[in-house]
Parts: C-alpha cells; structure tokens; sequence
C-alpha cells in the first residue's frame, strides 16, 4: 500500500480533510474580521464601479520603431543564445531564449556535456536572479556609492605599494573557479605579486580525492552507491542520470535493466530511484563498505558494530557486485569520508571496472578548492599576514565553518575587497563591495566537468553597475580598461589561431562549446601557479590525509547513538549554498521528497521523534561541539534513526530581503572536522511551534492506485500488470458526447522508471508559463501555484520505505469532470483534445477545482502579480497571459508552444513532426521521462510509450480517460533481498 | 368612501412608468450607440501622427509594397513598423527639406525613435499572428480596409471579437489567392463563396479548429 506521509500512514482526521476538501478550511475568507455591514458596503462600492470601468475609450498607444533596422531583432520572433551557466564553478551550458533582448527562459544545450540539452531546477531558475531587485547595485566604499573610476585609482594608489613589496599581504579569496580566461588574469597577479596567495574553498561542493573518477552508467550491470546522489546536485548530475536511465527503459530488451543499491542516511533523488536502499547512518557506513568490500573479495577490514541486517545485505550486494566483474560499479558520495573513497576504488579495481564502468581521466583543473585552504588564510588573517583581502563571489562570514570564526579574523584584515551578486554578510563587513555581473549579462568562459570550455556570453547590458571578476583583475594587472570582452577574447585568440579566429569564434558562441581539442589543452591553465601552499591535488598525499585524519573523526563517528545523535550537512536542495536565497521561484519549489518549501528542518526518522517526542514543526534547539541553532523538526520516512539532517543555505542575515530571516543557519553547527558529519549532536525540545511550509499533503487524491509499481520478474510473468483494474470497474459508458479530432490529437506519457523527482519540470513551467509565487503564508493556505508537481509516495514500513515520485500535471481528460461544473464555459474542450481555461470567462467559482479529481487546477486567490518589482516583468513570457485575481489556471500542455509550431508548419505547408514539439516540462527533463505529441501519428513517440503495457491511466477506474497517462515503474530487485514480496504489496 | 387618489394620479403614473421605461430603453440605446461609435471604437477616425504620413500617396500614387515598410508581417506576430532608417532610404534624397518631415530627421539624427500613434490595438489577451493570415489568404484590405485610400491611416472595422469570428466561423467568405493577399481594391472572379471554399481546402485551413477559445488567447 502506498502512503504519503505520516498522516496518511495513520489515517489521521487532518488527513481526510486534505482528501476531501479542494481547499483547507479558511483558504478563501479574510484573515481579519470582517462583518457583514462592511462587506456590503464593499461589495456595494465594488459593484456601482466595477459598472464604470467599461466607460473607458480604448487607451491610447504609441509604437516607437528602430531607428536602425536591427537584423535578428524583430518583435514577436523570439531568439535563442548559447551560454553557459557556472554553477560550484563548473559550466553547465545552456540556449536562452530572449525575446526583445530580455532573457526569459533558459534551456539545455544539447551540444554540451553537462546538460545533454536538458536543465536542471538551479538552471531553470538562474533567469530569476538576472532580473532580482534585491542583487546589489552599486559599488559601495563604506557608506558612499561611487563610480568605478574612483575604484581603480583608490586601488591604484593601494596596490603601489603593494607591487613593492612583492605582493606579501594580498590575498584572494575564490570559489571554484574553472575560467580559463579568470585563471589566467589570476596567473598573471600572481606573477606580478610573487608573494600574493589565491585560495579556494566551496562550502557545498564535496569532491572525492585524488583524480575524481568519471563513471559509465550506461555500461555497469548493477550499481552501488554509497551516499552518493548521483543524479542530482554535481557537475555531471545530468549526463550521469540519463546515462543511468538509459539502462531503466523497460521496453522489449528487459535484460537490459541494471541493478541499483543505494546506501544512505537521508533520503535523496538517487535514493528515490534505488531498487534496493539501505538505510544507513553516516557513522556506519564506512562500515558498511568494509562489509561490501570483504563480500566483494578484497579485504575491507573490520566490521563490528554494523547491525546485522546491513551486514547481511552487505554481503548479498557484494556477491552481486562480484558476479558482474566488469560491469558492476561502486560510486561513493563526494561528502564521504577518504575510507570509503578508497574502498569504492578498490572495489572497483578488484571487480575489473576501471576502464570499463569506471575512469580516471585526467582533466584540466583549475583551483582547486578546499577547506584547507580556506583554514590556511584564516590562519594567516589571524596571525596579522594578510593586508588586502579581495572576496571574489563568495560569502564567507556566512558559510565558512564556524570554527574559523572568520569573521573575527577578517576584522584585522585592513583592506577588504568583496565582490558578489549581493550585499551580503560579508561584503557588510568589507570596505568595498563591487556588484558581480550576473552570468547572462557578462562576457566570461567555464569548464564543464569533464573540461570542455564554453563561452559564457551576455543576453543583456548589465543591468546596474557590476562588473566580472576578470575585470576586477585587470585594476591589479594595472590595466583597468580591459573589458571582460577583449579578455576574453584576447584568451581564446591565442588558442584558437590567428587566421581562422573569427570564423571559429562565432561557431564557438553559436554552438556553446568550443573544439575538443581546443577544450582539453589545458597548458596555460595547469601552469597556474594557484594556492601552490595548499595540498596539491594528488590522490597520494589526499589520502594519507585522509588517513590521518581518520583517527580522528573515525573514532567519534564509530562510536554508538549513547554518545547523542549524528548530525549530517547537505547542501538544500533548491537554495543550495544560499547562493540562490533570493530566488523566490527556487524558494517556493518544494524539496524533493520532503516537499518543503522555503525553510529548512531538522530531518529526522519517526522512530527519533518518538523517541524525542516531537512533530513536524516543534521547535528543538540542536547543540553540536559547543554551538547551537534553534529548528523546527520535520520527520521524514526513510531517514536513519538517531541522526539529524540539516539543510545548509538558509538562516541568512543579509543578501536579500527575501533571504533573510527564513530557517535556521545550519553553517553555525558546521566545523572544519565536522564538514558533513558529526557525532554528539543534543536535540532538546524548546516548546516553540512552527507550521512547516509543506506541500506534500496538499493535493492528496482519493483512490489507491496513483502509482503503480511492480517488479522485473511480475512484468515478465504479466507485462500488463499495471493495467489490471483497481477500484470500480471500469465502465466505458457515459452520457457524454464522444469528440472527434480530425487534425490534432495531444497527449503525453509519463515515464515512472525514469523520473528522478528532481523538480526541474516544476520550475521549467513557472518559468515558461508566468507562474505567480505565493510565499510562505501562501504554501502554508495551500495556495501554491505550480501547474505542475511532483508527489512523493512512500511503501513500506516506517522507517526503511520505499520511496517513489511522480509528476503530476493536468491529465487532460477525455471525460473532463471540470469542464461541465463551470457555470460560464471558462473551461472547455478544444478541438485538438485539450481541457482550456479561458482567463476572461472565470468568475472563480472554483466548481471545477471542486470537480477535479486529480487536484491539478490552481486559483488566484490574488493578485499575485501585481506590485512586484520592475524588473520581474521582464522575465515574463510575452507569449502567455499573465493572470489576475479570482481567476482559475492549469496546465495548458504549452498551449502557446503548440500554436507556434502549428503555425510554423502550417507556414511550410506540413504537419508537426514528432519530437520538434515540446512542452516545457519535457524540454527540462534531464531523463526525458515525459513524452508529449500527437496521438494521431502513429509513429509518434507518445503512441509508442501509450503501447506499452506498462502505461496505465491515473485513478482510471473514474472513467475519465485521460491523455496523460503513466508507465508503471518496474523495480529489478535482487531476489534474495526482496523485502516487497514479504510485504507483498504491488497489489 | 372618498377617492383616495387624485383623478389626475393615473396619468401621472402611467407617464412616470412609460416615461422611465422609455428612458431606460433611450439610455440603452444611446449606450450601443455609443459603443459602436468612432468615438469608442475609433473605427473611420484618422489619427494624428507626428510625421502626416500618408499611406495614399505611398500605396496608390507611388506603389511602394506594403512589405517594404512592414517587413514582417508574412512571418511574425507583428507586421513590423519601418525603422527610421526605412523612411531615410528615400527621404534623404526627396523632400530633404520638407518641415513635414522634420521628426524623421531629427530622429535620424539624434538616434531616437519616432513615436506613432497606434492606429489598431488588440487587447493583451489576444494573440494575434501576421504571418499566419497573410499565409492563409486573409488580405491586408480584408482588416485594414482600403489604406490606399487614406490620407491619414485610421481604424477600419472595429476589431472586437465578434467581428473576429465572422472570419474564423467562415473563412469561405473572405479569403483570397494568396498572389491577391497585397492587392487593393481586389473583388473576386465570379463567386467568392465558391473561390473560397476551394481555397480553404487548397490552402489546408483547419476550419472546426479556428473557434476554439485557444486560437487566439492562452
């Protein structure tokens, strides 16, 4: 049986309600007290005007032309631009569409590596912060805005000296930065301030040591991660999660499905799409490992003290793992600890996978970050080294680890430097704040993970008066009047030969990537002399670190549940590091499988909260080696007893209006030995109370089959498992007239195998269809408005369930229960199929909302749009209405894509072809796990998936016969670990 | 008993409820009116325009194309309105010292646009595309009216809704050659309902579908 949350679990009277009732209590009154007298009184007024509004001439509009014709620029004909976006410093490349010179939309870019022509939420949402009112403006020295100017000759002054002297006392502060252009400017400081450091550190990016590994998905048999999520997160998240699902689509060739055991300790994408996941504290899992390892043949050393259930499973996966040598892989977690690293890699030699699932290549690197480096100029701030501090785009009073107390240090530096998208904890403590272009009005280059190099071009003019980090370089390089342009530029001119430059330039920006050879000769870079006192990044010397750190975080991480809890870090999911704190659109999408939204938790199991006697929301303070934070809990299935997940990025102070103040800051727990993990955590309930924003109960529908999952060896006994009638028989009368679609006939399937629940989709719609954000208050009244979400379902018991997710758009019914309830025809049926709002015809009665039984339709309780900044209009979609109070939306299945292809090929005289239309949903998806197109062409794509036996219609037994329809996962379980044929629960 | 209203009381009440009754019906036929008038619609007012540009003299006396200036209309949204740059194609030899072309000078010259007044607006719920009704045989005259024949360009037809879907329920009746879609003044050889109708067909126009709400808003 399946479940979506502890309510339902338990059947709670909280639950039935949200089954039962569209709209929570109070959705729809006032929240202060209004009487009956005023309210007549307003309505009266309202009326008696609203009369008047009609009285009004047609406003008068001007049209002001070009006054040179501009080629490619022509209203109403968007145009798309390739860039790339860095994201923890790596390039994910991207087409974005402008309409009128404004970006709105971003899309993959199918030539590049780490996007396959698909996106991720942080991608789809990066537009948002372009137009963001809240990212600085100025250039701030103290108190006073000045210019630039007044910036290069203050510093020209400042840095004579400084040349004098060789450099001693400069120091620059990074990120990632994978720039070959920025680490070349930085190579060039460097040489002309021998004494100067750069170090790097990323508070949220965790990398394996040594030379990191590069995985084959696409070839490996059976798979196990340890508490690694693969599929979402890290550079190569999308080109690892398609090559993955490419192993998952269960269509004729069923021996072709891999095997997935994910070993982890809080729930995560890749955990969602595991066969088999293994609930597994961080303090065991090196453990665990051990025990795969020692199963596997190779001696992974003691295991004592790993429960025995684990060690029983241990043993099962590591003979499973042996018997596909070649084609088996073992992933361990960037956040993991060097043992478990260097067991996963010995693992894999043993099995025979390097070279075959597993590779080494040898990339070219740029900075590489870390904390050491980040101590190490703490150090030197605190022994009073450091005179001119330069912060490029990083925030580290917020989220350096607490222990540094870098704020404390960075206090004796004289000269501070910040440069960033926002005025944020740091720059507030810095005499200087320059504001960072954002990446699509900037000119740059960034390497993907695998080092293929992008030109980062500009959509835009900056907006405010920001600047680059190369350009930034240039006013210690003396030479101010270099724009990011001509550095650029300039860089790839020497690389990619004089005569043919221009020529290759413009196939360089039209394509978003650049030659291969050109990318991988990484000469100039790998000799930049960058941080050279820091461990250079070789797997020898990472791992005797590793080594000798094992003492000591191994013996407090061994050590047993009397000792406290375990709290482990990760970075959020949708605001990241707080990087994207800001953005309300990554705000408001729920978490994967939590489904919060815009605040952070203590994520802990139930068996915990009983132990600790907490619900979701009470407030507990969480004290960790001697600091302390105040949380609310949220309990969550599926998460390892006796630990606390903490989300990093929230708890800002500064950075935004909209950042500050939301969740707690989970960074003021962190310490250097503590990066990820750490035993010893106090959980103490305060009293204190807080309703969580969370979603997941908020379309509950009625009826029991919504997902439907089976096992490898039930599909193969009867492929059509998931047609099989559940609920009412399935009648194919009804009263209803019966349409016919001579031209057109849309419909869409939805892979249940291959969705990751990653929630790109989600915000790929926002985007695409001007899709309002509530806030919080609004979350909390159930007044989200995402026209597309993505349900998190639960099977099992408590503690170690199976997860599943599925996205949830309008069904599009054949037999729309909506469409008869709406006393004004707002919403009706249209000739090619779809089930339409017509915006002008609602009055709000919300009778179809009412109706709907997958709960897919969204009402404007305001005007959500009205009031907000300037410059969010720009990122509206001109080809979509923008949607007032009182009215009812949904899901158009792009209505506005559809017509502009129809008309396209109408133009050339031809059909649509299949695959050139895409929804916006389906043009995100990183696993290409939904499918839209024409059921009237037979050969489409869509046909085929609906063909499939596995496609089942949601809640069909309703008779309502929906063209979206669902392909029933198949889950390919190792027979001796099959713990749902115990629970025997497929149904 | 004695009368309790006055003889003259009748009278007076069957003139106030035939008198308000006929006011009623006055005000609403006043407010149709109104409605449908120039004053409202601005159908057949000329517009006033910086430059007194005359569609005219540039259609019928000197047979410019309508796509020399409004370049766009067989494949975008917007028909396209000239750059400035498009008027100082010609106007930089003709007429360079005209005062009635001072704004287009000056705009040349200062980099700044030249603002026309809208002369047909469709409200921000309709999206309508050019391209495809040029395509589909709907002729510019068939909207815009006979633009060769005004000085100064004003609003045809009214353009609401209705009107709209005179069109989109019956293409048949309006649709021409597409060699035709320019032409001014056009009238159709023999029966338009007939050349219509195989017109529809040759030009594969999806009739049924044309009033669904979602041709033109979503």
């Amino acid at each position: 049986m399946f479940w979506r949350g502890l309510e339902e679990a338990a059947g709670t009277a909280a639950f039935r309600e949200y089954l039962e009732r569209e709209f929570p209590r109070g959705a729809s009154e006032w929240g202060s007290g209004l009487d009956r007298r005023q309210f007549l009184k307003l309505m009266g007024a309202s009326m008696a005007l609203a009369g008047l509004t009609g009285c009004v001439r047609e406003p008068e509009e001007e049209i002001l032309p070009y006054v040179h014709p501009t080629a490619a620029l022509d209203p109403g004909r968007p145009l798309y631009f390739a860039t790339a976006m860095p994201f923890g410093g790596y390039g994910r490349g991207v087409l974005v569409v402008s309409h009128m010179g404004r970006p709105t939309k971003v899309e993959g870019n199918p030539d590049h590596p780490a996007s396959l022509g698909t996106t991720d939420p942080f991608m789809q949402a990066s537009v948002l912060t372009l137009y963001d009112p809240e990212r600085s403006q100025v250039i701030r020295n103290g108190e006073a805005v000045v210019t630039w100017d007044r910036f290069v000759s203050f510093m020209g002054g400042a840095l004579r000296s400084m040349r004098a002297r060789r450099g001693a006392g400069l120091r620059i502060l990074t990120g990632n930065i994978t720039s070959p252009s920025l680490l070349e400017q930085l190579g060039r400081i460097q040489a002309a301030y021998p004494e100067a450091r750069v170090h790097a550190y990323e508070p949220a990016y965790s990398e394996e040591p040594g030379t990191p590994a590069r995985y084959q998905f696409d070839r490996a048999d059976v798979i196990l991660s340890l508490d690694s999520d693969f599929v979402y997160g890290i550079p190569a998240s999308i080109p690892y999660a398609r090559a993955y699902m490419s192993r998952r689509l269960v269509r004729e060739d069923r021996a072709a499905v891999n095997r997935l055991y994910v070993a982890e300790s809080s729930p995560s994408n890749t955990g969602v799409i595991a066969d088999h996941r293994f609930v597994v504290r961080p303090s065991q899992m090196r453990l665990f490992a051990r025990a795969v390892a020692n199963s596997v043949g190779g001696n992974g050393g003691v295991t004592g003290g790993l429960d025995a259930r684990l060690q029983r499973a241990a043993e099962i996966v590591g003979r499973d793992l042996a018997a596909h040598r070649g084609s088996s892989l073992v992933v361990a977690g960037g956040r993991q600890v060097a043992e478990v690293h260097a067991l996963a890699r010995s693992m894999n030699e043993a099995l025979g996978n390097v070279g075959r699932t597993v590779t080494y290549p040898s990339t070219p690197q740029g900075l590489t970050p870390s904390m050491d480096s980040l101590r190490q100029l703490v150090a030197e701030m605190a022994a009073g080294h450091v005179e001119q501090l330069v912060i490029l785009g990083r925030n580290p009073v917020y989220d350096a680890p607490a222990d540094l107390e870098f704020l404390k240090h960075l206090k004796r530096v004289p000269l501070r430097i910040h440069m960033g998208l926002y005025e944020d904890e740091t720059s507030e403590h810095c005499q200087w704040h320059i504001p960072e272009s954002h990446y699509l009005e900037s000119w740059g280059d960034v390497r993907a993970f695998d080092g293929t190099a992008s030109i980062i071009q500009p959509l835009i003019a900056p907006l405010y008066d920001s600047h680059t980090a190369a350009e930034l370089c240039t006013v210690f390089l003396g030479d101010p009047a270099r724009t990011a342009y001509e550095i650029v530029r300039a860089y790839w001119q020497e690389r990619l030969g004089e005569e043919s430059f221009e020529a290759a330039w413009q196939e360089a920006l039209r394509k978003g990537v650049l030659p291969e050879q050109v990318s991988s000769t990484g000469s100039a870079e790998t000799a930049v002399p960058v941080d050279s006192t820091a461990a250079p990044r070789d797997s020898t010397t990472r791992s005797q670190r590793g080594q000798a750190e094992a003492p000591r975080n191994g013996t407090a991480q061994e050590e047993g549940p009397g000792q406290g809890l375990e709290i482990q870090f990760k970075p959020d999911p949708t605001v990241w590091d707080g990087s994207f704190s800001s953005n309300p659109w990554l705000q408001e999408l729920p978490k994967p499988i939590t489904t919060l939204t815009w605040t952070n938790a203590a994520l802990i199991a139930p068996a915990t909260a009983e132990e600790y006697d907490v619900q979701n929301g009470d407030i507990v303070e969480l004290a960790f080696r001697g600091r302390s934070v105040e949380a609310p809990v949220l309990v969550l299935p599926g998460q390892a007893p006796d630990t606390v997940t903490v989300h990093l990025g929230y708890g800002r102070e500064r950075g935004g209006r909209l950042a500050a103040g939301l969740g707690f800051n989970a960074y003021a727990l962190r310490t250097t030995d503590a990066l990820w993990f750490g035993t010893g955590l106090q959980m103490r309930k305060t009293g204190g109370h807080i309703e969580m924003p969370v979603t997941q109960q908020h379309h509950t529908m009625e009826g029991g089959d919504q997902v439907r999952v089976g096992t490898l060896e039930e599909f193969e006994e009867n492929p059509a498992f998931a047609q099989e009638v559940i609920g009412l028989p399935l009648v194919n009368e009804t009263l209803y007239p019966e349409y016919s679609y001579p031209g057109y006939k849309w419909g869409m399937a939805i892979d249940l195998n291959t969705c990751i629940g990653c929630n790109a989709c989600v915000v790929a719609c926002q985007a695409e269809n001007n899709i309002p954000v509530v806030g919080i208050e609004g979350v909390r009244r159930q007044r989200e408005m995402h026209w597309i979400r993505v349900d998190a379902y639960y099977e099992g018991d408590l503690d170690e369930p199976d997860l599943y997710v599925e996205p949830v758009p309008c069904m599009h019914c054949e037999k729309a229960p909506c469409e008869v309830v709406c006393p004004v025809g707002a919403t009706v049926h249209d000739s090619e199929g779809l089930n339409l709002m017509v915006y002008n015809r609602c009055i709000g009665t919300r009778y179809c909302s009412n109706n709907c039984p997958y709960k897919v339709r969204r009402f404007n309780f305001f005007d959500y749009t009205a009031g907000k900044p300037e410059t969010y209009r720009m990122v509206r979609n001109p080809e979509v209405t923008v949607r007032s109070r009182g009215v009812m939306e949904k899901c158009t299945y792009c209505i506005q894509r559809i017509a502009a292809h129809k008309i396209l090929a109408e133009e050339e005289d031809r059909r649509v072809r299949d695959g050139e239309l895409e929804t916006a949903c389906q043009q995100a998806c990183p696993t290409e796990a939904i499918v839209f197109g024409d059921l009237n062409d037979e050969t489409s794509r869509v046909n085929r998936l609906k063909q499939s036996p596995l496609n089942y219609a949601m809640l069909g037994d309703l008779n309502t016969q929906p063209r979206t329809t669902y392909l029933a996962r198949v889950t390919n379980p190792n027979p001796q670990l099959d713990r749902r044929k115990e629970v025997g629960s497929t149904e | 008993m004695a009368q309790l209203f006055h003889p003259r009381a009748d009278a007076f009440l069957k003139i106030v409820v035939v008198g308000g009754l006929g006011l009623i019906f006055l005000l609403i036929v006043a407010s149709v009116k109104l409605y449908n008038s120039g004053y409202y619609t601005r159908v057949g007012v000329p517009i006033e325009q910086p430059v007194p540009f005359s569609h005219q003299h540039h259609v019928s006396g000197l047979g410019i194309d309508c796509r020399y200036c409004h370049n766009t209309v067989e494949q975008a949204d917007f028909a396209g309105m000239p750059a400035t740059h498009t008027c100082m194609s010609c106007h930089s030899q003709i007429w360079v010292t005209s005062d009635m072309l001072k704004p287009v000078r000056a705009s040349y010259q200062t980099d700044r646009p030249i603002h026309w007044q809208r002369v047909t607006k469709l409200p921000d719920f309709v999206f309508f595309n050019h391209g495809i009704h040029v395509q589909n045989g709907v002729a510019c005259e068939t909207c815009h009216g006979r633009i060769d024949e005004m000085p100064l360009t004003w609003k045809a037809h009214n353009m609401t809704m209705g009107w709209c879907l005179n069109c989109h329920r019956d293409p048949a009746r309006y649709i021409r050659p597409r060699n035709a879609v320019f032409a001014m003044g056009w009238s159709p050889p023999g029966d338009q309902h007939t050349l219509g109708a195989r017109l529809v067909k040759e030009y594969n126009i999806p009739v049924g579908r044309l009033t669904d709400c979602s041709t033109c808003h979503r």
